[in-house]
């Protein structure tokens, strides 16, 4: 079977400095696929490539089997990729229920039906999204959370919100950066428990994640990133033991 | 209506809250623009030529709010790719063109300006065009189109990763509220009478962008609010008219420091 996402010979530079490297992963569908590596590994830049908010240097992107390299981050996710952000990107000045909303933007029609929308008082298309949009937060777990902004949200709600978000669109794929930054062991399980309830609708999911026990308890696959480069690849059990991965961790053996 | 020099004052009112909304528009979307004027400018020029002619306002109205319309698709295309301050300094630039252009251009009257336009602007249908703008403002905010506005001016990263083209949404937002701009000016210029370059110069620019923000620029009626109290205020106020633009600057200073979102805040929107 072709993976649901294919990564080949990906580097990226930033003026002088390499961020990736010669970069090359695949991702099968339905696994939950985890990115590790220390800090300024190139976790977030692959992200950022991926869902095509930047664009690699040289390399390929394959999707569905479909090449999508130089493809706009807003087109990225009608093909049905979706993300999260690592510093949390909600938009202030909408409701919970509407940041949600705007994930469902791409599939409620175009100008034509908007300008249709202006007259009626309430169009379909609007209450199915705000339907879809309710749904998504009971499914995150904040189905009592649905009112106010989102700027009066905890944090660990925040990062909820905007899994929230990416849901509303049905995406094949799930980028999460980070999903459990800044929460507590309990949270940390509600989490473990909510992406498996994503994969089991069918949703791939790709995560960069520094929490080692909830990675190494979810993930099918590890790639491990250092310096830009792939340094090792597999499932959780092989990681734990390679070599080369606990240097990149811990330093070399005195 | 209201008799000769109050039907006046409503009209000019509601040309400047038909301004207002003109920007108020762009602005949700983040796309502030120093410019209005130029589009006025186009729709009144536009339309007085056409009912200078004989043709009904009927034509005349659509065809100057058309090409302001058109003119802001023009301007907004360069002008997507730059943002904050330098698109403020770049429509300042375009509303500064369109004033020289009519100035010099001839066939319009240039310097001399146009004269013998008819009395067509009645306070009905200038009430009915503000009713219309203001309700496309009002649902817009609670629309698929007004959110992605919002998005875009709070986060435009997160908004073109969430799945919106950033280049429809904008420059429908330029595009729009050139047109209202244009209609303004189609307005002013049948009531006016006679139009010079020089009446839709920055400072018309200046005032409009004072209407939204002292309104309240999350607030689809902040704009409205806030034309016609800059509007009203130096006809009741003797001291406030001569010392107009002294006192409009201060009143910006004040707002920008203990009212940033000006007199309404953003509506509550579940």
């Amino acid at each position: 079977m072709t993976p649901l996402l294919q990564v080949t010979h990906l580097t990226r530079r930033f003026g002088g400095y390499t961020a990736l490297a010669d970069v090359s992963c695949d991702v099968a569908a339905g696994t939950i696929h985890a990115l590790i590596g220390p800090n300024g590994a190139g976790k977030t830049t692959l992200f950022n490539i991926v869902s095509g908010v930047l664009r690699p240097t040289t390399g390929t992107l394959v999707y569905e089997g479909r090449d999508y390299t130089g493809t706009r981050a807003d087109q990225v996710f009608a093909m049905g990729v979706a993300r999260n952000f690592q510093q949390v990107r909600l938009f202030k000045g909408l409701s919970i229920v509407e940041n949600v909303m705007i994930g469902c933007h791409a599939r409620m029609g175009g100008l034509v039906r908007d300008l249709a929308n202006l007259a009626l008082p309430k169009p379909a298309t609007e209450i199915a999204a705000r339907r879809r949009a309710l749904e998504m937060l009971e499914l995150v777990g904040m189905g009592s959370r649905t009112t106010g902004l989102p700027q009066e949200l905890t944090l660990v709600d925040q990062r909820r919100l905007e899994i929230a978000r990416a849901l509303a669109s049905t995406p094949k794929l799930l980028l999460l950066d980070e999903p459990a930054a800044g929460m507590n062991p309990t949270e940390v399980r509600e989490l473990a428990e909510l992406v498996r309830r994503i994969v089991a609708l069918g949703i791939t999911v790709l995560l960069v994640e520094h929490h080692m026990r909830f990675v190494m308890a979810i993930a099918d696959t590890i790639t491990v990133l250092s310096a830009g480069r792939i340094i090792a690849q597999g499932p959780p059990d092989v990681i734990q033991k390679d070599q080369g991965v606990i240097t990149a961790y811990l330093g070399p053996a005195p | 209506m209201l008799g000769g020099y109050w039907d006046s004052v409503a009209i000019f009112v509601g040309i400047n809250v038909l301004m207002g909304v003109s920007l108020y528009i762009p602005m949700a979307a983040g796309l502030i623009s120093l410019g209005q004027g130029g589009f006025m400018a186009i729709g009144a020029y536009t339309s007085a030529v056409l009912t200078k002619e004989g043709f009904s306002l009927a034509l005349a109205l659509p065809a100057g709010a058309g090409l302001a319309a058109l003119a802001g698709l023009i301007v907004g295309a360069p002008a997507l790719r730059v943002r904050g301050i330098y698109l403020m300094i770049l429509t300042l630039g375009f509303g500064e063109i369109v004033r020289v252009f009519f100035l010099n251009f001839e066939p319009t009257g240039g310097a001399t300006g146009l004269g013998g336009i008819p009395p067509l602007s009645q306070l009905h249908w200038v009430v009915l065009a503000c009713a219309v703008v203001i309700f496309i403002a009002w649902r817009l905010r609670g629309a698929r189109l007004g959110r992605a506005m919002i998005a875009i001016h709070e986060d435009d990263v997160a908004a073109e990763a969430m799945g919106i083209r950033l280049v429809t949404v904008k420059l429908f937002a330029f595009a729009v509220g050139a047109g209202i701009a244009g209609v303004a000016g189609v307005f002013y210029a049948h009531q006016a009478l006679y139009i010079d370059a020089n009446q839709f110069d920055f400072s018309r620019s200046a005032l409009t962008f004072l209407y939204v923000v002292l309104g309240g620029p999350a607030n689809p009626l902040g704009p409205v609010v806030g034309a016609v109290l800059v509007t009203l205020l130096p006809e009741f106020l003797r001291v406030v008219a001569d010392w107009r633009m002294t006192f409009f600057g201060a009143l910006l200073v004040a707002f920008a420091i203990w009212r940033p979102d000006g007199l309404l805040p953003a509506p509550r929107f579940k």
